[in-house]
């Protein structure tokens, strides 16, 4: 594998053509560098990489740099985000290097909620590029050595870039078209929506497979167990491009009390078993949001443990 | 039909209660009337098709303002009745004077200076 | 036209709460067209004013005029001899008039009775929506007459985002997705092929970013 972009753990276990599992972790809400080391300690050995999220909902957290420079000071390989909600071509940039710097080898490129969804909604709204524009940027260090402006860079970032993917948002003919211009502008990896919908899934991966995509880039299927009827209910209406059946609702209620989360779970590990059969799919993204502390136990049940040693 | 009303309704005849605007009706309480209201059409039933739906937006817009200057809204009011319905005209007038007096006299009329 | 809502009376009650005597300027522009600024507006914004006073007990003295349009000096110049008669002026145009009328009348206060927001359209009647944003460098001919950067909450290039369901933006339902229409537009006439291509970074200087802008009609200027 003399030809790596990154050396990434991630990219390397990707390359050398394992199932890859990813995880997810968001900052704290301050710089409390304890709870953060707390969170991740679940994911240590049990994951590829670690996502990073970047204020994600537009709420205020520890900068995903820094906190993915913790995790590789201990021994976790993080998937730094970033958003374009946030900051300029500047800053992107710039942090992107600073990212580097610090040892971060893998980036996911995204839009970013938009900041009415979060705690500071009266803050001045950047998005100064796109993401697709964003993953051309980072391709562009990386590949060219070269800052937006063409101006050579001192030591370019090799970073591993990834891209996120919606197949459940609207409108559904065009989301595969998306996909395809995100790998063609330099992405090397994707992390899908968490999915429930899996008819509309296979439908989707169908369409993608016909284009080729899954050669080009690796697409990891995303999956966020359902904790309770409450939280699946939520997802289903209040959360912008989620694709929730009824179906699942009816399951999850049908578990009876006290039951549910692992009706979750197990709905969860269904999804795992299909996924790594799926033509096209080249690993799980496992996004268990305030419930790291599952995902060694979910991980082990889908036969995903242990890791590959790359 | 020589049914009587309250004397203190000044009644302002328009073709259409569509032509009475918001002006109109803030004017009335500027120059200090205690309530204002407009009388128009049944819904459905304005010869001009519109124009009793028109007053009755500017009536809520004028009620809205009135809220907002702590003024009570309740001042000013939009009634429908047919043209024929002379107890009707007779019995909103009234129900209007005791609204005015249950409210008081308007926080607007010229106070003298302190 | 210029969008422009005007502002809480209780905003305006405050700007000119230590005036005895005001004037009301409105404008026959863009104001009037959206019912906000207009000779109608200005009477009723004055017996707003009046009987919001009256109640305190400190009566306002109010005049109303309106001009052609306050975006320019022959029409500002039209006021010179009235303007010093007041304690203030409100202007009911967009964010020009009271900044026109500043620049010519140094010596008086003028205050905005409207909050300025867009550029746009009636879309019904009573209804104006945001159609442009004045970012200086027209792209709408790539997007089948539609405009990513005013009407997609994120100015995106390559829309739509993720979160974009059922034609409508994440941010609220009462927004569409302006991309959801540009793709569904661009696939009904078989021009897809113009969205997959990339479309270079957007250069923001000749935006608002870059500074405030000024326009230049070389052929005209004395």
């Amino acid at each position: 594998m003399s030809d790596l972009k990154s050396g990434s753990n991630l990219e390397k276990v990707l390359r050398a053509g394992h199932f890859a599992l990813t995880g997810e972790c968001g900052p704290p809400k301050g710089a409390n560098v304890e709870h953060l080391k707390e969170k991740f300690s679940h994911l240590k050995g049990v994951v590829d990489a670690v996502n990073v999220t970047d204020n994600q909902t537009a709420v205020v957290r520890m900068a995903s740099w820094a906190a993915s420079a913790v995790m590789i000071q201990n021994g976790v390989e993080p998937n730094f985000q970033m958003v374009c909600r946030d900051r300029n071509r500047l800053a992107m940039q710039s942090d992107i290097l600073g990212a580097y710097a610090m040892g971060v080898r893998n980036m996911l490129c995204l839009s970013g909620d938009h900041q009415t969804f979060g705690n500071h909604p009266q803050a001045k709204n950047v998005y100064d590029i796109d993401s697709m524009q964003l993953i051309s940027l980072v391709k562009k260090m990386r590949d060219e050595g070269k800052f937006l402006n063409d101006e050579d860079i001192d030591v370019p970032p090799r970073m591993f870039i990834g891209a996120a993917s919606n197949p459940f948002a609207d409108p559904f003919e065009f989301r595969v078209y998306r996909l395809g211009m995100k790998i063609a502008a330099g992405a090397d990896f994707i992390q899908t929506q968490c999915i429930y919908n899996m008819e509309k899934f296979r439908n989707f991966m169908k369409m993608a497979v016909d284009m080729g995509l899954h050669e080009k880039a690796h697409i990891l299927a995303g999956i966020t167990p359902m904790k309770s009827v409450g939280m699946a209910q939520y997802m289903a209406k209040s959360v912008p491009g989620m694709d929730v059946p009824e179906s699942l609702i009816k399951r999850l209620r049908g578990a009876g009390k006290g039951k549910v989360a692992e009706e979750g779970i197990q709905f969860a590990i269904e999804q795992i078993q299909e996924f790594k059969e799926l033509k096209g799919i080249a690993g799980i993204h496992l996004m268990a949001i305030e419930w790291e502390h599952r995902v060694p136990e979910i991980a082990e049940r889908a036969g995903l443990l242990p890791r590959p040693k790359v | 039909m020589r049914l009587s009303y309250p004397s203190n309704v000044k009644v302002i005849q328009v073709p259409c209660t569509g032509r009475v605007d918001i002006i109109h009706l803030l004017k009335a309480i500027e120059d200090g009337a205690d309530a204002v209201y407009v009388a128009g059409c049944m819904e459905g039933e304005c010869h001009f098709l519109v124009g009793n739906l028109k007053a009755k937006k500017r009536v809520q817009y004028v009620k809205k303002v009135l809220q907002e200057l702590g003024i009570e809204p309740e001042r000013v009011e939009m009634f429908n009745l047919s043209a024929g319905e002379g107890p009707r005209f007779a019995e909103i007038a009234r129900e209007m004077v005791e609204r005015a007096k249950a409210l008081g006299p308007s926080p607007v009329k010229m106070k003298k200076a302190a | 036209m210029i969008i422009a809502d005007r502002k809480p009376v209780g905003e305006l009650l405050e700007m000119v709460k230590d005036c005895d005597r005001i004037l009301i300027l409105g404008c026959k522009g863009c104001v009037t067209v959206c019912n906000v600024g207009g000779t109608k507006e200005v009477g009723v914004l004055a017996s707003i004013l009046k009987i919001a006073r009256k109640k305190e007990g400190r009566p306002l003295h109010v005049d109303e005029k309106t001009l052609e349009r306050q975006c320019d000096p022959e029409y500002i110049a039209q006021v010179k001899d009235l303007v010093g008669k007041y304690d203030a002026v409100i202007s009911m145009a967009c964010g020009v008039g009271p900044q026109f009328l500043s620049e010519a009348y140094p010596d008086q206060r003028f205050f905005p009775a409207v909050n300025t927001t867009s550029f746009g359209g009636a879309v019904q009647h009573g209804v104006w929506s945001e159609r442009c944003a004045g970012c200086g460098t027209c792209v709408i001919h790539h997007f089948d007459g539609m405009c990513p950067i005013a009407r997609c909450s994120k100015s995106l290039l390559h829309g739509p985002c993720g979160g974009s369901a059922r034609g409508k933006c994440e941010i609220s339902k009462e927004v569409d997705c302006i991309w959801d229409m540009i793709v569904k537009k661009k696939m009904e006439k078989g021009r897809l092929a113009d969205l997959t291509k990339m479309k270079p970074n957007k250069d923001w200087r000749t935006a608002r970013d870059g500074g405030p802008r000024k326009s230049v009609r070389e052929e005209l200027v004395q």
